[in-house]
């Protein structure tokens, strides 16, 4: 008897009208996307995005080129070499991370005595040539000063659980 | 005026194809020039207002027999140093049969063209397209006239077909098929045993 | 005024008619094909409760637009090892078919460039060149998923242009006729083909037209999860643009047959709504039909290929052909058939 209620469903296309009416009731349903854009999706505090070197309220930048992010980087992106300043303070002359071998761990961060090196929340950096992507201190620092509220209040944020 | 334009480009179009064919030297060209060919003597059967068989011919020889043709060809590993080898042995058989064919054609045609009643036996036989549209025409004439000459046609397909399949379908054992009304008609009650086991035992 | 009717009267005038005609359906179709494609995205999304195009203009409508331009200017890339004549060949081919088929559609009560008698046959003819492109697109691509793609069409097109066939005709027994315009009008005659015995035929037809177009669920040609995009792999920039707007437009063309021969063409359902011009019905069924086809593509997984060769040649094959003889058996003894006498 079945078997003859299934043949009968076949030859009619049961299966069919029936994921017909079920796909309309889903065309109909609210869209679980986000219009990307225009609207994001919440962020950690802990989003390891585009890199920053920060400054103290002062102005002074706070890298203070012990290396260790360098020296800890595994896909060794980071590139820094140091000079005593006028001032006799040491100091980085260059700070280059290639963005393009960095894989995002977030070990510099962990690495940096002065939290000068941080990841910030920007994961939109997209760029339109392979050059643009080997960042220098210049634009490292200028990351900084662009995204300095929303990465103080991530750290801020994330201090409990540190 | 465009009549006669149209026809010297398909005839044109036509021959050209058809000796390209023959001198491509990449199998598949040659069969898409065949095509080709096909192609634009459905054109000239369609100036002839014969549009019925310009259309079977496109269905029949263009879109199924020449696509096989085209599947062959390519599937084939050609090796055109061997083929070129045989080439000067079989040039005297396959330009006698040639020249024989050639011969042929020309006397029937002298001979067809020589009796001068072409258009009236052509007349007495077909109801004119003026009359009746060119299916029609066609019908009445192969289910009458010719009707068991036409079954007799279709008794030969019959029987290549059949043993055609007969040559190539083979029974081996031990191959597993897919019966997809009995996946179909499986029953979730009986396909599924639900046990509760106790520990350490197992089923 | 009337030097300029003499003047249409001359071969060189209706050659220039003829060509006004041809321009405006081709310009017509090509935009609706941009918005049907946008329809298509948009429908396959929504089921997917996904958004879709839906930033280049207002709701996306411009996205097509931009997908054209984008194509434009691209560079043509050409495989090293390609046979680069037919590889250009193809898909103009492709697209030159896929719009030389609409010549014969009627889209409105004598709305047709060329009202020939055999005209459903004049698309059987075309729509079954059209495997040539795919096929030859690629072989002469001379990579390996491209020729697997190529073969798998050739087969799948030729397995279910003959169950197309029958149902073509069993459709002309009916009607009594193999001109498109005389099949709708006979249509006006009795009821739409799709509410007589036909009915079961207009299924087989639009799930035939699926396999066809090399619709999902039978889009193994360019299955992407076997054969990344199957004959397309090595084509980009415009032959791509030519490949992919020639598989639309063979798309539109089997909803305008679906519409023609079973859903009764450019008539109104009702003839109180007959004050709505024909092409304007015409258009709303062949979007329907497409509706159709751009769910389908969303709610039915893709077959695999012994499969879809079992169902061509073991279900639509034998179906179609019964239905045939019972077709022509009820012409025979039903004195009110065929429609057009």
């Amino acid at each position: 008897m079945s078997r003859v209620a299934s043949t009968v469903k076949a030859f009619f296309l049961w299966d069919f009208v029936s994921a017909f009416f079920l796909t309309m009731r889903y065309f109909f349903a609210p869209k679980v996307t986000v219009n990307y854009p225009y609207e994001k999706g919440p962020l950690s505090p802990r989003f390891r995005g585009e890199h920053a070197l920060r400054r103290y309220p002062s102005g002074e930048e706070r890298c203070i080129a012990c290396k260790l992010c360098e020296a800890v980087c595994p896909a060794l992106a980071i590139t820094i070499e140091a000079e005593p300043r006028e001032d006799g303070s040491r100091r980085t002359t260059r700070y280059d991370i290639d963005m393009t071998k960095c894989i995002y761990c977030g070990f510099c961060q962990e690495a940096c005595p002065v939290d000068a090196i941080v990841l910030g929340p920007n994961f939109e950096f997209t760029t339109e040539t392979r050059e643009e992507l080997f960042y220098d201190k210049a634009k490292l620092l200028d990351n900084g000063d662009r995204w300095e509220r929303e990465i103080a209040k991530n750290l801020e944020l994330d201090a409990p659980y540190r | 005026m465009l009549p006669t334009i149209a026809f010297y480009l398909f005839s044109g179009i036509a021959v050209g194809s058809g000796l390209m064919m023959i001198s491509a030297r990449n199998p598949v060209h040659s069969v898409l020039y065949l095509i080709l060919a096909f192609f634009s003597s459905a054109g000239l059967f369609v100036l002839l207002g014969a549009e019925f068989l310009a259309m079977l011919l496109v269905v029949v020889y263009v879109g199924a027999v020449a696509v096989l043709f085209l599947f062959v060809v390519m599937m084939l590993d050609i090796d055109f140093v061997q083929l070129r080898q045989g080439m000067m042995q079989n040039l005297p058989a396959s330009a006698t049969v040639g020249l024989i064919l050639l011969a042929e054609l020309i006397l029937a045609f002298t001979a067809r063209n020589g009796a001068g009643e072409t258009a009236e036996k052509v007349a007495e036989v077909a109801p004119m397209a003026e009359q009746t549209a060119n299916t029609n025409a066609l019908g009445q004439i192969i289910y009458t006239d010719y009707f068991f000459m036409f079954q007799t046609a279709g008794l030969i397909l019959l029987v290549a077909m059949i043993g055609a399949i007969v040559l190539t379908l083979r029974h081996r054992e031990g191959v597993r098929r897919q019966n997809i009304s009995e996946q179909v008609n499986r029953d979730p009650k009986e396909a599924v045993v639900l046990t509760n086991p106790r520990p350490g035992q197992g089923l | 005024m009337e030097a300029l009717a003499n003047f249409f009267a001359t071969p060189f005038g209706v050659f220039l008619i003829i060509v006004g005609q041809v321009l405006a359906l081709l310009v017509t179709l090509l935009i609706l094909l941009a918005f049907l494609l946008l329809a298509d995205r948009k429908i396959w999304a929504a089921v997917m409760m996904r958004r879709g195009p839906n930033v280049v203009g207002p709701f996306g409508l411009l996205q097509s637009f931009a997908d054209f331009f984008k194509f434009i200017f691209k560079e043509i890339v050409v495989p090293a090892g390609a046979n680069k004549g037919v590889y250009f060949i193809a898909p103009i081919l492709t697209f030159t078919l896929a719009a030389a088929a609409w010549a014969v559609v009627p889209v409105g009560d004598g709305w047709v460039i060329s009202d020939i008698n055999v005209g459903i046959l004049y698309i059987f003819a075309i729509s079954s060149l059209g495997v040539y492109g795919i096929i030859m697109g690629g072989w002469a691509s001379n990579s390996k998923y491209p020729f697997l793609g190529g073969l798998r069409s050739a087969a799948q097109m030729v397995s279910y242009e003959v169950s197309i066939g029958f149902i073509i005709v069993t459709v002309l027994l009916w009607a009594g006729s193999m001109n498109l315009s005389e099949i709708v009008e006979a249509q006006r005659q009795s009821n739409w083909f799709i509410a007589t015995p036909l009915f079961p035929m207009f299924v087989v037809f639009f799930i035939s037209a699926l396999a066809e177009t090399n619709r999902p669920p039978f889009d193994l040609p360019e299955a992407e999860s076997e054969l990344v995009a199957g004959y397309q792999v090595e084509y980009g920039s415009t032959p791509y643009l030519l490949f992919m707007i020639g598989e639309y437009l063979n798309i539109v063309l089997m909803c305008a047959m679906t519409t023609i021969l079973f859903l009764g063409g450019w008539l109104p359902p009702i003839k109180a709504l007959g004050f709505i011009p024909g092409p304007v019905w015409f258009l709303i069924k062949v979007c329907m039909v497409f509706f159709m086809f751009a769910m389908v593509k969303a709610m039915v997984p893709r077959y695999r290929y012994d499969q879809l060769m079992r169902l061509g040649w073991k279900v639509f094959l034998p179906l179609s052909l019964a239905w045939v003889i019972l077709i022509s058996g009820i012409v025979t003894y039903v004195p009110a058939l065929p429609v057009l006498k």
